[in-house]
């Protein structure tokens, strides 16, 4: 994480570490508060060219989204799914594989679900019925993730091909399933689920009344903790991890890499899998055509300004999904190209601050130790 | 670090100073007594040339005429369309419209959740229950519907009167049974001027790319035209772009759908089969501002105006004066109800 | 250049630090012109650092750097080259899958119109190599190549961007001994030809060999300047590492054991025509025959890039094997996984620590049971408290520094890395140690601690297979002494028929007597 690594004397160890550990807080909290600042000096600017102050702008931003529970309720559903495709993304990352595929899987997950549902009979007691169709939405993610696993570890294709040319496919496939077998006369959508449906927000506290926030967000965060607790306290963690950071010394701790790649991928994709049962067990109770609605795309964006970091993860997929929520609320005041651009802005400053973004795009020059 | 933390204190300063600046003529609270109307497009959005674009005209005639005051929303994906509907109902808004099929549940959702405000629905999706009878939507939702299939019918007349070949092509988008309604007009409209006629009807695919795949529509115009279609009407969205292309190079005729595409092939176009989204939006609005609203299932057809085909200067001479009689003939017999149109293949 | 006396380079008060290390503290140096100077101290004692300012890498935070009599502190690599200072890295920094000439003309190649001139950059590039004596296929990729080959490559690439003032960072630790006497006579040649060059090395043979004037530092501080002809190598150590070190260690002395007494028992290794594929077809290992006794060293010696790394990753179980078997003890264990390997009993020392041996990024608790891991579990969990109590015992057993099991492997120098890696290898209960470049890159304590403990391993009975690059260091432990070339071993002698002079010709190809 620190970006020069040098000697430390044997003598100086204790300051060492106090200095390590703000060090290293300033280093992972500066890059992106100036980034963060920069995008908004830069969206102040642009809003004021549009001929709108921006503290009523930002203001009304803030009471479209954490300002009341309906917009909060947004928010916390928005952020649902973000979180689940971040975390299948930084679980990719950690292994050193980019999975771009997140948007199919969720797709796929979703349809699984919704599938699910509309197969078990009616009378099936949610107690089954809500596992049952979890289960189908991680193992379609899973089985999307299993194959560019599968085809890197034995033929050396490269996951980022793989996963997105599987993006392709799969959205088209089941958009034609959909469209020509599932679909509801002059909809895009499935049937209603009979079965597996999860409770929202609203019907436990009215004041969330109206909004799609349900019950998944707390599957959520309790799988961003399972995620943390596999990478950092399991031995298929730590095998991960090794894995990602430097594959050659992994190979040689006995860790079997390919392996380790097909397992993450497929991992990566019933995370991303998941993510659609957010939208479908909670919210509509249908799969629909583009419901993912780029949350696989932005996953990565989650990821990385996340810092691969499942509290990170969180925490930035209830960024996005108030930039999301926010964007819609200020829609009165500007227009939507204008808070795309906005949301870019925040997207790219953030992100082009985060080490392992740079990692990634090959920016940082190699800095060996002396 | 030291340099950092003082360049975040410069840009939080540069930041809150322009959070106090107030540009002269920054949105204030909209006063009076006008009616307020919320429209939520569809995905296409904005400038989509058709169906968006013409709830747009409507309601910005309802602003000049009828003196509303409209806000539109232009949803992402997903979850934001209720959301974009529940913003503006949440507004108090006199009527909120969603354009597009794809609202239909939202729309029925927020309806009964809202039963003082006017809700419209373009191309709603009515209900049908088990028992094959139409659910009517909820009281103060309009679900505003077209009869493509009789505007269909007349291009369909047409394009065998005035294209001179006993083969008519047809090029769809996607395939789903909103544009079948197309087809089946356009079917019948050939066969009833011309019954030894063939139609070869082809769609460009089955997904909602379908809508936008100018190549594939090149691809069916080209081979439709070669196999000895004069006239091709096609229902596709910017895929239509294709077949207007294949038209201009080899010198063949094109009707256009929605709006009237004369601009897209000056001489080729044959017509264009207009619907009325406009007069449907700008209807909906006069109604709630005068008090007339009311929920229902709403079929716009020849009759009502809802939908038509567009006969002016561009393609006179594409027209014999005897067609343009022939095909008014049909269109009073069709709103007269002598002739029924089908609007299933 | 005007008067010989003053100093070319001067750098005074230098202070850099990384976060909270202090790289440089008070360092200084001054190289005058037409000198070879060599920079000694131990691994992480900031020689790097100090030549990365003067190379224009790093800014320092302060003091003075001035060349030819201008102050050019925290100038950029780009006008350190067009001042003729170049730096030859350590860590390779090429491009691996560009060929050798588009690797040192990358960034200045002769054009022709927009278009790259390819013939003419080779013919250039072949012209300075043989200018220089670098023997090197400037067609080859450098993907192919070994590291000693590679070394040759940057050195190369920085005399073809014009420098004259040679920064050379640690240059002999992948050179074989012909190489190295090659390599002198390319530095005496362009000093000889007003060339000025600096040497990084903790080597003191190397220093007493080749050099005019040294300096020595300690901790980031200079600690000693001297004139080679007027020191002793006992002078040098001490400045280094500040207290008086037994030299012996590293000096060829016969091993204490008899060859006779190991031969009847069985071999704990046993390779047997074993044939590794290398790039482009060709064998990297060419049917290699060879076994290793209880309480045996065998040392392999050989010019690098002649095999060696695949037949120690072939044996290690990182590299599959074309044809022939390795027993290893009375198992074929030719197709076993790495940890099965383990599991029988294999220990392995990896050529190459930061890529192979270390996560870098891993505590040094955590790498202290990479290969293990398996082992430190209670359920799906690992036992943290087991890793840790495993790390505190081997710490403090193989005296690593700082003691500290939860600090990073990437902050430790090179030779407590070497320590952390040895630490784990060496301690369960292995039969057989594959030792690769054990000692490279390591400083005089380092190696003195690490020849001991294979010295420890023969004792209790192991077999040691040891490849390096130091024929020094192979003559100083092994009990018999194989020469591999061109992926083949030429000649297996026992220690008392080995000398510099008998294995020098075989490692440069020439064929066994």
């Amino acid at each position: 994480m620190s970006s020069a690594t040098e000697v430390a004397s044997p003598e100086s160890v204790s300051p060492v570490r106090a200095g390590r550990w703000r060090t290293r807080v300033e280093e992972a909290i500066l890059p992106p508060l100036i980034a963060l600042l920069i995008a908004l000096v830069a969206g102040d600017i642009l809003i004021l060219s549009f001929g709108q102050s921006p503290g009523s702008v930002y203001r009304m931003l803030l009471e479209g989204t954490w300002g009341n529970a309906y917009g909060f309720g947004q928010v916390i559903f928005k952020a649902t799914t973000l979180i689940f495709t971040g975390l299948a993304v930084s679980l990719g990352l950690r292994a050193g594989l980019f999975n771009i595929g997140a948007e199919g899987q969720l797709a796929a997950g979703g349809f699984a679900a919704a599938l699910a549902g509309l197969l078990l009979p009616g009378a099936t007691p949610t107690l089954i019925a809500v596992p049952l169709a979890v289960l189908a939405a991680a193992l379609a993610g899973g089985a999307v993730g299993w194959v560019p696993g599968v085809l890197k570890a034995r033929f050396g294709a490269h996951e980022v091909i793989v996963t997105i040319m599987l993006n392709f496919i799969v959205l088209a496939l089941l958009n034609y399933v959909v469209a020509a077998h599932l679909h509801v006369s002059e909809t895009l959508h499935t049937p209603e689920m009979r079965a597996g449906a999860v409770p929202r927000f609203s019907s436990f506290l009215e004041a969330f009344h109206g909004s799609a926030a349900n019950i998944t967000f707390l599957f959520a965060l309790v799988l961003a903790g399972i995620v943390a607790w596999f990478l950092f306290r399991t031995r298929g963690g730590y095998d991960l991890r090794a894995t990602g950071l430097q594959p050659d010394a992994a190979e040689y701790g006995g860790i079997r890499v390919g392996g380790v790649w097909i397992r993450t991928l497929a991992l990566s994709g019933a995370l991303a899998g998941l993510g659609g049962i957010n939208y479908v067990l909670g919210y509509k109770h249908y799969y629909e055509e583009g419901f993912g609605a780029g949350a696989g795309f932005l996953g990565i964006a989650v990821a990385l300004v996340g810092r691969n970091h499942p509290v990170g993860v969180v925490l930035a997929a209830l960024f996005f999904a108030t930039l999301s929520q926010g964007g819609l609320a200020i829609h009165a005041l500007v227009p939507k190209q204008m808070v795309e651009v906005l949301q870019g802005l925040v997207i790219l400053a953030v992100a082009a601050a985060v080490p392992e973004v740079r990692r990634v795009l090959r920016m940082r020059p190699g800095i060996a130790a002396a | 670090m030291r340099k950092l933390l003082i360049l975040v204190g410069i840009l939080l300063f540069i930041h809150v100073t322009l959070l106090f600046v107030r540009p002269p003529g920054a949105a204030e609270e909209p006063e009076g007594e006008a009616v307020d109307v919320g429209i939520v497009f569809d995905v296409g959005g904005r400038g989509d040339k058709s169906f968006n674009d013409g709830a747009y005209l409507g309601a910005d005639r309802a602003v000049e005429t009828l003196d509303a005051r409209v806000r539109f929303i232009e949803p992402g994906e997903g979850s934001d369309r209720e959301a974009g509907l529940r913003l503006l109902a949440a507004e108090g808004m006199d009527l909120v419209a969603g354009i597009g099929f794809i609202f239909t549940d939202d729309l029925r959702e927020l309806a009964t959740e809202y039963p003082s405000i006017a809700f419209a629905g373009v191309d709603y999706a009515v209900q049908v229950g088990d028992d094959g009878k139409i659910i009517p939507p909820p009281a103060n939702l309009a679900a505003l519907k077209f009869r493509e299939e009789e505007g269909s019918f007349l291009a369909g007349a047409l394009a065998v009167l005035a294209g001179g070949s006993k083969r008519l092509g047809f090029v769809g988008g996607m395939d789903i049974p909103l544009i079948h309604k197309f087809e089946a007009g356009y079917r019948a409209g050939v066969k009833h001027v011309c019954p030894d006629c063939t139609v070869i009807a082809q769609y460009a695919g089955v997904t909602p790319e379908a809508f936008r795949n100018p190549g594939k529509g090149k691809e069916l115009a080209l081979s439709q035209y070669q196999s000895g279609v004069n006239v091709i009407f096609h229902a596709s969205g910017s895929t239509g772009l294709g077949v207007f292309e294949a038209a201009r190079q080899l010198g063949k005729l094109v009707i256009g759908v929605d709006a009237d595409q004369q601009s897209e092939a000056p001489g080729h176009v044959l017509t264009s089969m207009v619907k009325g989204v406009d007069a449907v939006t700008y209807d909906a609005i006069k109604r709630v501002k005068e008090g007339t609203f009311k929920g229902g299932v709403y079929s716009y057809g020849l009759a009502e105006g809802g939908v038509g085909y567009i006969y002016d200067e561009h393609n006179k001479r594409l027209i014999p004066d005897a067609v343009r009689a022939r095909v008014e003939q049909l269109k009073l017999d069709i709103i007269a109800g002598r002739i029924t149109v089908p609007s299933t293949r | 250049m005007n008067d010989p006396k003053a100093p070319m380079i001067l750098m005074r008060r230098i202070e850099k630090s990384f976060g909270p290390v202090r790289a440089n503290r008070n360092a200084s140096l001054e190289v005058c012109a037409g000198e070879i100077h060599a920079l000694v101290g131990e691994n992480g004692a900031g020689k790097s650092t100090l030549m990365r300012i003067l190379a224009g890498l790093y800014k320092p935070d302060a003091g003075i750097v001035e060349v030819n009599g201008q102050n050019v502190a925290g100038w950029s690599t780009a006008d350190a080259i067009a001042a003729n200072v170049g730096m030859v890295h350590q860590h390779f920094m090429l491009v691996p899958t560009l060929t050798v000439t588009e690797n040192v003309v990358l960034g200045r190649e002769p054009k022709r119109g927009l278009a790259i001139d390819m013939a003419r950059a080779l013919l250039e590039v072949q012209e300075l190599a043989q200018q220089f004596g670098l023997d090197i296929d400037a067609r080859s990729c450098v993907r192919d190549l070994s590291v000693g080959v590679s070394q040759r490559v940057e050195i190369l690439k920085t005399l073809f961007r014009g420098a004259r003032i040679l920064i050379l960072d640690e240059p002999t630790a992948v050179l074989s001994p012909p190489e190295i006497q090659e390599l002198w006579k390319v530095l005496r040649r362009l000093r000889d030809g007003g060339g000025t060059i600096i040497l990084i090395t903790h080597k003191l043979d190397e220093v007493m060999e080749v050099s005019d004037q040294i300096t020595v530092m300690r901790h980031g501080e200079t600690t000693s300047r001297m004139k080679t002809s007027e020191t002793t190598p006992a002078e040098i150590a001490r400045a280094m590492v500040g207290r008086d070190v037994v030299l012996e260690s590293i000096a060829p002395t016969p091993p204490a054991g008899e060859l006779g007494t190991a031969a009847p028992r069985a071999p704990l290794l046993e390779v047997q025509n074993l044939v590794v594929a290398g790039p482009n077809r060709s064998r990297a290992v060419d049917g290699v025959t060879f076994s290793i006794h209880p309480g045996e060293i065998l040392g392999i010696a050989g010019v690098e890039g002649n095999g060696q790394t695949e037949l120690i990753e072939a044996l290690a179980g990182l590299r599959s094997v074309s044809s022939g078997t390795i027993i290893l003890g009375s198992r074929d264990v030719t197709l076993t996984s790495v940890r099965e390997r383990s599991a029988a009993g294999l220990a392995h020392i990896p050529e190459d620590r930061q890529r192979r041996g270390l996560v870098l990024d891993y505590s040094v608790g955590d790498n202290l049971i990479l290969g293990d891991q398996h082992e430190f579990t209670r359920g799906a969990q690992l036992d943290r408290q087991r890793i840790a109590s495993n790390a505190n015992t081997k710490i403090q057993h193989f005296d690593v520094r700082p003691a500290d099991s939860m600090l990073p492997v990437r902050a430790l120098s090179g030779g407590n890395q070497q320590k952390v890696v040895i630490a784990r290898e060496m301690s369960g209960g292995f039969s057989v140690l594959l030792a690769s470049q054990p000692t490279r890159g390591v400083d005089v304590g380092a190696i003195e601690f690490i020849h001991a403990q294979l010295r420890e391993a023969r004792t209790q009975d192991k077999a040691v297979l040891l490849v390096s690059a130091e024929l020094s260091e192979i003559l100083a432990l092994s009990d018999r002494v194989a020469v591999m070339y061109g992926g083949r071993i030429v000649s297996i002698v026992p220690r008392a028929d080995a000398s510099k002079e008998f294995l020098g010709p075989l490692m440069t190809g020439a064929s066994a007597a």
